[in-house]
């Protein structure tokens, strides 16, 4: 059986932790559902495209918006455009398979070879929509009524679920999933991937600002907490803008490509000007 | 074996399922864990527990279930080195099985000091030293039916201590309600509009249909608008200092509301302790930005539903005094109570829900101020079925007494 079963192991653009690559491997035995949560910005969507480098499979990508809805990613009907065809005598009507488009899942599952489907951002879509897969997810397979076809998967799909935890989701779906928690990479993994994408960094500049970065990360009071991405654009920024590494620290530069809300700047401002009052004498003498 | 496991996770309340439990079971079967415990802790945790908010749950039961289990430690720092080299995989043919009989703990124990006294280098392979591969019991990477596995994979991580360190413990929360709970309540505020406005962009099958027929079969779509809810919702949070420790409930709440898309309409403001003549925009209830409460009564229209989240604790002057407001800087000229009042008038449908348990609220600190607004808005404690409770009102108009 071991044998049988494809290990994933990272893919040269993408650090994995140990923890992380065994409940990809878990779920891949399994054959069940991965749920990935964590904060934005710690690569849960890189994770698909790198399983899927890794194992050399294709990459289906299902994108879920507020108003996406589960049927949708099996097929849709089409019957407007039949409607119209019948009017005007285009095409063969009477073929209703070619009024069927399959979803994102449907491709998945009549893939000739076995893919990795990513369900971006589940937590985006209405609270029952989870709950409308379970089956479909489970059994990998589902019935078209309109042609009366069952369209079940020949190579069940390794199914990668993202979540940016804005949503609970329901329980049932969630027993019926692997989980894991991406937690934050701590100084020494984060070093390991930002040595990825800039290879060649020098030392000062990487030590100030990752110091920096880490600092910012614990002011307390900041709604949005600057994430790798962010800390690698910066890095980027940096660079370019060949920043002097001894005035990182100090003089904080190209700070909104870390900082993208406007009342978390003003915070950070505050608290590194020792105050936390911003009550303006001038608007308040209004109501003396 | 594991049973009693289960029932641990269980005591620590892990919501864990007996079909989760099976899946688990049959993942074991199949060797994912790498027969060892770090393998098992990881595998269990990945099927098992399915939020991070549970992981520290897990991380304790887990310590508590296997605390007796511990890999050897205080192994000289030497020994770890000649086992970190890696080795190919080693071949086990019948006949190492057969020339290996199993060895109890205490022989193994007393053997393998024997051995360290002896040796002085490092080993790979062979059948006697501590070293990687090789058929001697001990070391790692090698084959001894029976053997101490020292190090390699999980060294360092004795499995135990990775739980006993306790990593999510932040994630952790007391999850009476969840977020996901209180969206549920707050549905049913559904209310569907009468399809009086909005976009046509529902295709009405059965009119088409007739609309067809009666053009004599030429095509004729009808669009439809589709349903909305109507509900408009005021939302007025208090965020004085009181209401710091309930701060994760009412960020809960409000997350659930926020999310709620369903609403046609959604204001939320808030106030420090009590209400004057300012509502904040922010829960800083910074001065520069703020909405006059006068305003909000002038032109909401009395179909908003009001929804007032407060502990209701205060000073009594606060609400009774004129001039009581807690701002050191503000003035102000009626007492809070009338404020209150001509919120409630207004709005008809509104519901005032309280985060402090409603047991408490006969003897609490607030218990006088908790009992004055009570007289004035109708009063939930801020649990699901209080929720449930509030919105239920909320559908009905109720005068103000």
């Amino acid at each position: 059986m071991s044998a049988s079963i494809k290990a994933y192991r990272g893919s040269s653009g993408y650090i994995v932790s140990d923890e992380l690559s065994n409940s990809v491997n878990i779920a891949i035995a399994l054959k069940k559902p991965l749920l990935i949560k964590g904060e934005p910005g710690t690569g849960k969507t890189m994770l698909a495209q790198s399983i899927a480098e890794s194992l050399n499979m294709d990459l289906i990508i299902w994108n879920i918006k507020s108003t996406t809805k589960a049927q949708e990613g099996l097929y849709v009907y089409d019957t407007v455009q039949r409607l119209y065809d019948s009017q005007f005598g285009d095409g063969d009507v009477a073929n209703i398979k070619k009024y069927i488009k399959l979803g994102k899942l449907g491709e998945s599952f009549t893939a000739p070879r076995q893919v990795v489907l990513l369900i971006d951002e589940i937590d985006k879509a209405d609270l029952e929509f989870p709950n409308d897969l379970l089956w479909e997810l489970d059994q990998m397979s589902f019935y078209i009524p309109e042609t009366k076809e069952t369209i079940t998967a020949e190579q069940r799909p390794i199914v990668i679920i993202t979540s940016n935890a804005e949503k609970e989701l329901p329980d049932a779906f969630l027993r019926r999933c692997i989980f894991h928690y991406i937690a934050f990479p701590d100084p020494d993994t984060m070093e390991s991937i930002i040595s990825v994408h800039h290879p060649k960094l020098e030392r000062k500049l990487l030590d100030q600002a990752m110091e920096t970065f880490y600092l910012l990360r614990n002011v307390a009071d900041i709604q949005k907490k600057p994430s790798t991405s962010e800390l690698i654009d910066w890095l980027q920024a940096l660079v370019v803008g060949g920043i002097n590494p001894s005035r990182i620290k100090k003089e904080l530069p190209f700070l909104g490509v870390l900082l993208k809300k406007n009342e978390d700047l003003d915070t950070l401002l505050q608290q590194m000007q020792g105050k936390g009052n911003t009550k303006n004498p001038g608007v308040l003498g209004r109501f003396r | 074996m594991f049973t009693n496991f289960f029932y641990t996770l269980k005591n620590y309340g892990l919501p864990v399922s007996l079909n989760e439990w099976q899946s688990l079971l049959e993942a074991l079967e199949a060797g994912l864990a790498g027969s060892s415990l770090i393998g098992f802790y990881y595998l269990g945790r990945a099927m098992l527990v399915k939020t991070e908010a549970h992981y520290d749950r897990y991380d304790m039961a887990f310590a508590a279930f296997f605390k007796d289990i511990e890999t050897p430690e205080g192994l000289p720092e030497k020994i770890w080195e000649w086992l970190n080299k890696e080795l190919p995989e080693l071949e086990v043919t019948d006949e190492m099985r057969r020339n290996h009989r199993q060895l109890d703990l205490d022989e193994l124990k007393r053997m393998l000091d024997e051995r360290l006294a002896e040796q002085n280098e490092e080993h790979h392979g062979g059948n006697r030293w501590v070293g990687t591969g090789g058929t001697s019991p001990f070391g790692h990477s090698g084959y001894h039916p029976g053997g101490i596995r020292i190090g390699g994979m999980g060294r360092n991580h004795s499995a135990v201590k990775v739980a006993g360190m306790r990593r999510f413990q932040e994630f952790r929360t007391d999850e009476t309600l969840g977020v996901r709970q209180f969206q549920v309540a707050l549905r049913k505020l559904r209310q569907f509009t009468t399809r009086l406005d909005g976009a046509r962009t529902e295709l009405d099958l059965d009119a088409t249909i007739d609309k067809t027929c009666d053009n004599a079969g030429r095509l004729e779509l009808i669009w439809n608008r589709p349903r909305e809810n109507a509900i408009k919702v005021l939302l007025l949070m208090d965020a004085g200092g009181s209401m710091v420790s309930y701060s994760r409930l009412c960020n809960q709440l409000f997350t659930a509301v926020n999310r709620a898309n369903h609403f046609k309409d959604l204001k939320v403001f808030y106030f420090h302790n009590c209400i004057y003549d300012w509502l904040y925009h922010e829960p800083q209830c910074n001065l520069n930005n703020y909405t006059p409460t006068e305003h909000i009564l002038n032109t909401l229209s009395s179909d908003y539903r009001l929804i007032i989240v407060g502990d209701a604790s205060m000073a009594i002057y606060e609400l009774m005094r004129v001039g009581g407001v807690v701002d050191w800087d503000l003035y102000n000229d009626r007492p809070g109570i009338e404020w209150l009042n001509r919120l409630r008038r207004k709005f008809e449908y509104s519901v005032w829900l309280n985060p402090v348990p409603k047991q408490y609220w006969t003897w609490t600190d607030g218990a006088y101020t908790i009992n004055k607004i009570s007289e004035v808005f109708p009063m939930e404690e801020l649990t699901v079925d209080g929720l449930d409770r509030a919105i239920k009102s909320l559908k009905n108009r109720q005068a103000a007494m």
